[in-house]
């Protein structure tokens, strides 16, 4: 209220306020002050100077708010700038983990990197080739199995059991199954496979049951958000027409909602295709290309990367490159899965009115 | 002729099924059935998960220690507790560091930023959670552990009078603290989504209220959304945990892992995570040690899931009481 009573005696609407230029004058004086007490105290470090320069920026601005404009205005400040500061900092470990994954990845980026396995292999050369085959095996296997069920409990929980206790039930498992850690679906999957076929089986098949129970709830969730997504009078007109409901479903429900349903098929994908604990314990390791799902171990690419960077061999740069090529290539497929599956709900949303 | 006529209408009136599958339209019958069994399914595969970590963890659950100290990693309790602590540990730190990031990431989008930027910002923290976790974990051991060494060596030699940063320091920078960092940047995509939900759904005229009566752009925050948002908040914390407790990769890159609970965050003498341990010692172990490995999964699974119950029940009470519906 004084910075009010100051205003009203001053007799101006802009009196009592911080001028415009103030932010960006303070922000440029921080940084070249921090830059310049990092060289002199701190050897040059950059994470230094730039926490000394937003730190003398929030001082100043403190300060300065706090004096020409009252607390509360200078309470607001800060927490603009620290909210900004918050997001700026997020992106540093994004942009570090692309610039590093790009630069260190392309060094290995190339065609013997998409030919090769490491069949016989020791030091430079060989590729990633089974474990690219690997990881499209096992992530389109646990489609194959995630999909039917995911989608057929969405219609349940959407259209069938709507409300009722059975639904109730499901949708909390379904949230609980969403927490199962990775490593434990692996671990699931491992013991399955060992009591179905013998102890200490490891195969393609056995990991895409552990990226099938990551999966599952992902697909439901989404399937059976868009499912409620469809307009009630779609179903009310087929009903009308003396359509069963199985068939309403099928012919007018589904169809309705198939680009939100094909998209986030394609995220649960993105989401499952890069896990690496699951695989490490329910699919192995191999150093060849294997193209059976249901025998033998089976490489994927998350565990080649794990896998060329824990156990390198006496030539440790090689396969460290393999291993950040590896990253590359992984990154590269799920930020591309991503991107279609947003362009496509993006292009094809259902049109809810 | 004509009673068969007349009767034609009786009979289909009484041949009029109550409303209900048709049996002679198998198909709606099939259909639900699927559906419904679909659903099941899910509770089984739940209910398997469970009970085949008990069946093939049992061995070592119920083992004579004395055996469990021979055959396997030694008597069950005393060695999964440091795990456990490891486990809680990391999490807390990483969701210590992720949560005031997030909070301020998701204000800053849904109150701060030019509504046009505001999804492709969104989007730009979302890229977060596309990275897989063994990116992240090649990452946090190549690159992030030797950033953070002079940080460390700093806060050891200026703060090394509080326990936390006392001890000898780690030369290579794969300290528990460095492994909080990289949690931190992985739970802070989904903490900040789910606050920024609940952010936006902050009723409209509180906030145009709180603004008319003259507040700030941060008292109106605090006074109308933040209160409003708590649950909601509270909720993404605690999914955050729960994938912070259950991240692997991560932490068996980054972490030089040991078996010992201390509350150092930098030195080379770090408390191993559950999940860590299963993943490095998986490959090699055989008969009671992978049982042994299989009832410590378990043990992570109880945790996640208690934490995650938690989270699940907080929203649901709040869906019920909030004047949002």
């Amino acid at each position: 209220m004084t910075a009010l009573s100051h205003a009203i005696t001053q007799g101006s609407l802009t009196s009592g306020r911080l001028p415009k230029f103030a932010t960006p004058v303070a922000a440029v004086a921080g940084a070249i002050l921090g830059f310049a007490l990092a060289v002199i105290f701190g050897g040059g470090n950059l994470g230094l100077a730039v926490l000394l320069a937003y730190l003398i920026f929030l001082v100043a601005m403190e300060i300065a708010a706090r004096v020409i404009e009252g607390p509360r205005q200078a309470a607001d400040r800060r927490a603009r700038h620290l909210i900004v500061g918050a997001f700026l900092l997020a992106l540093l470990p994004l942009a570090s983990v692309i610039f590093e994954v790009l630069s260190k990845g392309m060094a290995r980026f190339d065609i013997g990197f998409f030919t090769q396995s490491m069949r016989n292999v020791v030091g430079k050369g060989g590729g990633a080739v089974h474990a690219i085959y690997g990881t499209l095996y096992v992530t389109g296997m646990a489609t194959l199995i995630s999909v039917p069920i995911g989608l057929l409990t969405a219609i349940y929980l959407a259209e069938y059991g709507i409300r009722n206790r059975l639904s109730k039930a499901i949708t909390f498992f379904v949230d609980v199954m969403t927490g199962v850690p990775s490593i434990v679906a692996g671990l699931f999957a491992y013991a399955l496979m060992g009591l179905l076929v013998g102890p200490g089986t490891r195969s393609g098949f056995s990991g895409s049951i552990a990226l099938s129970v990551l999966m599952i709830p992902v697909v439901v969730r989404s399937s059976e958000e868009l499912l409620r997504l469809v307009p009630n009078e779609l179903r009310e007109a087929a009903y009308a027409l003396g359509v069963p409901k199985w068939l309403t479903i099928v012919k007018v429900v589904l169809p309705t909602a198939i680009s939100g349903l094909v998209s986030g098929v394609i995220l649960a994908i993105a989401r499952v295709i890069g896990e690496t604990a699951p695989l490490l314990i329910a699919a192995g390791f191999t150093a060849s290309l294997n193209n059976n799902l249901f025998a033998n171990p089976m490489m994927t690419l998350p565990v080649f990367v794990f896998d060329s960077y824990a156990h390198p061999g006496t030539d440790v740069q090689a396969y460290w490159d393999r291993a950040w090529a590896g990253a590359l290539t992984l990154i590269l497929i799920v930020m591309l899965l991503n991107l279609i599956g947003r362009l496509i709900a993006r292009r094809f949303a259902p049109k809810t009115r | 002729m004509t009673a068969k006529l007349s009767s034609t209408p009786v009979g289909s009136a009484a041949a009029q099924p109550k409303p209900g599958p048709d049996p002679k339209r198998p198909g709606e019958a099939v259909f639900r059935g699927l559906a419904t069994g679909a659903g099941i399914l899910i509770l089984v595969i739940l209910a398997l998960v469970a009970s085949f970590l008990l069946i093939q963890g049992g061995p070592a659950l119920f083992a004579d220690p004395a055996k469990l100290a021979t055959q396997g990693y030694g008597e069950f309790v005393s060695w999964v507790l440091p795990f456990a602590f490891g486990t809680v540990w990391a999490a807390l730190l990483a969701l210590l560091i992720a949560v005031p990031v997030a909070i301020g990431i998701a204000l800053f989008i849904s109150h701060y930023a030019p509504r046009k930027l505001a999804q492709p910002l969104g989007y730009l923290i979302d890229l977060l959670a596309a990275v897989p976790s063994v990116v992240f974990g090649l990452w946090g051991s190549v690159v992030l552990a030797p950033a953070m060494l002079p940080l460390f060596t700093t806060l050891n030699s200026s703060l090394g009078f509080i326990p936390l940063f006392a001890g000898q320091v780690s030369g290579t920078g794969r300290t528990i603290l460095t492994v909080a960092v990289v949690l931190a940047t992985m739970i802070l995509p989904i903490i900040t989504s789910l606050c920024r939900e609940v952010f936006l759904q902050a009723p409209r005229l509180h906030e145009e209220a709180a603004l008319a009566l003259g507040a700030t752009r941060w008292e109106m925050i605090k006074m109308a959304v933040l209160p409003f948002a708590r649950p909601g908040m509270i909720a993404a914390v605690m999914l955050g945990l729960g994938r912070a407790l259950g991240e692997t990769m991560a932490v068996t890159m980054v972490l030089s892992g040991s078996r010992n609970i201390t509350l150092e965050l930098l030195t080379s003498q770090n408390p191993n995570t559950i999940a860590a341990t299963i993943a490095q010692n998986f490959a090699e172990a055989f008969g009671l040690k992978t049982s042994q490995l299989i009832a410590a999964g378990l043990v992570l699974f109880l945790i996640t899931l208690a934490v995650n119950s938690i989270a699940r029940w907080i929203v649901a009470r709040r869906a019920q009481y909030s004047g949002a519906n």
